[in-house]
């Protein structure tokens, strides 16, 4: 199925989880965040949460800024 | 020796004490390696950083630099123009870095980079209500300050003059206004250029600065941090020694009895 992952279409398997989509952008998943279609998944949820066709997941870390 | 930074002259937001009152930001700086030495340099305790799309490519973390020094993190949602873009960046901010400290700035466009004070109100009162520690960047209008102390931020933190612009403080009135009405601490955000800005900002009564391209983007960052951190403690113990009254004529420092007189 594809998935939107931070604005590009990815290709995963049907009974992809977050944490499946999260581990396509970053190996380093401490201080990153993920939102699934606009609400924040935390972290204990990603490999209990599956994806369903066309969802958008956003991951995002600290940069400089400000 | 009276010191600004002693311990007994704590900046406090929200119950939370800092021994400097200088907060920094990172965005401009060349590399990590100058951010960390004028972090150092300024002896900042709470430093801002940007939540954006993880980059697989990046190398080395800004949040690395932060914990290496000890320093405090302050996320912030610049680049939002909506209450409800920034509100998802603060959540997801307290999911990655575990704080519920956000520094909330909802922009009206990019040329200005100025507060878009609708959006602002409505995001920091949504934030509030779910738990923030809430900073706003806000323009330097007294009104809008009253309103955002009024929604439960834990400070207000008014422009000198635009991001990034080094104009310093435009309307050193405003800010004083601002200053005379709150019951939270005024933190001096945005425009400053050199250190005697940071030192206004200070006399002015503002209780913190929070600056980042004066430093990151000046020939010498470490040098212009130490110089920062210096006229942020010196504009605050002139705030505290209280400055004398400007006055129109001159008053003479020497007494005037007791002058030799010539024929």
């Amino acid at each position: 199925m594809k998935i939107i992952v931070n604005g590009e279409p990815r290709d995963l398997p049907e009974d992809a989880s977050v944490a499946d989509a999260v581990a396509t952008v970053t190996g380093a998943p401490n201080g990153v965040a993920a939102a699934l279609n606009d609400e924040v998944v935390s972290r204990s949820a990603w490999t209990a949460t599956r994806l369903t066709e066309a969802d958008r997941l956003e991951v995002l870390t600290a940069v400089q800024g400000g | 020796m009276v010191m600004a930074n002693d311990g007994d002259d704590a900046l406090v937001i929200a119950g939370e004490e800092f021994g400097s009152r200088l907060i920094m930001g990172t965005g401009g700086a060349p590399s990590m390696s100058v951010l960390g030495e004028a972090l150092a340099a300024s002896g900042t305790e709470l430093t801002t950083v940007a939540m954006r799309r993880v980059d697989p490519s990046a190398r080395g973390s800004v949040l690395d630099v932060l914990r290496e020094h000890g320093i405090r993190v302050l996320p912030n949602t610049a680049g939002c123009f909506t209450a409800g873009e920034a509100v998802l960046t603060a959540k997801l901010a307290r999911e990655a870095l575990g704080t519920n400290w956000v520094k909330l700035e909802v922009i009206a466009d990019e040329h200005t980079l100025l507060p878009d004070p609708i959006e602002l109100v409505d995001a920091a009162e949504q934030l509030v209500d779910d738990g923030f520690v809430v900073l706003p960047y806000t323009s330097d209008d007294p009104v809008l300050a009253r309103r955002l102390e009024q929604v439960g931020c834990a400070a207000v933190m008014p422009l000198g003059s635009p991001i990034g612009s080094g104009l310093g403080i435009r309307n050193p009135h405003n800010i004083e206004l601002i200053v005379e009405r709150a019951t939270v601490p005024v933190v001096l955000d945005a425009g400053l250029g050199t250190a005697s800005d940071a030192a206004l900002a200070m006399e002015l009564g503002c209780d913190a600065v929070l600056l980042a391209t004066a430093v990151t983007r000046a020939q010498h960052p470490t040098r212009m941090a130490a110089a920062m951190r210096h006229a942020v403690e010196a504009g605050r113990l002139a705030r505290l020694a209280g400055r004398i009254p400007m006055r129109r004529y001159a008053q003479a420092s020497s007494p005037f009895e007791g002058m030799v007189k010539s024929s």
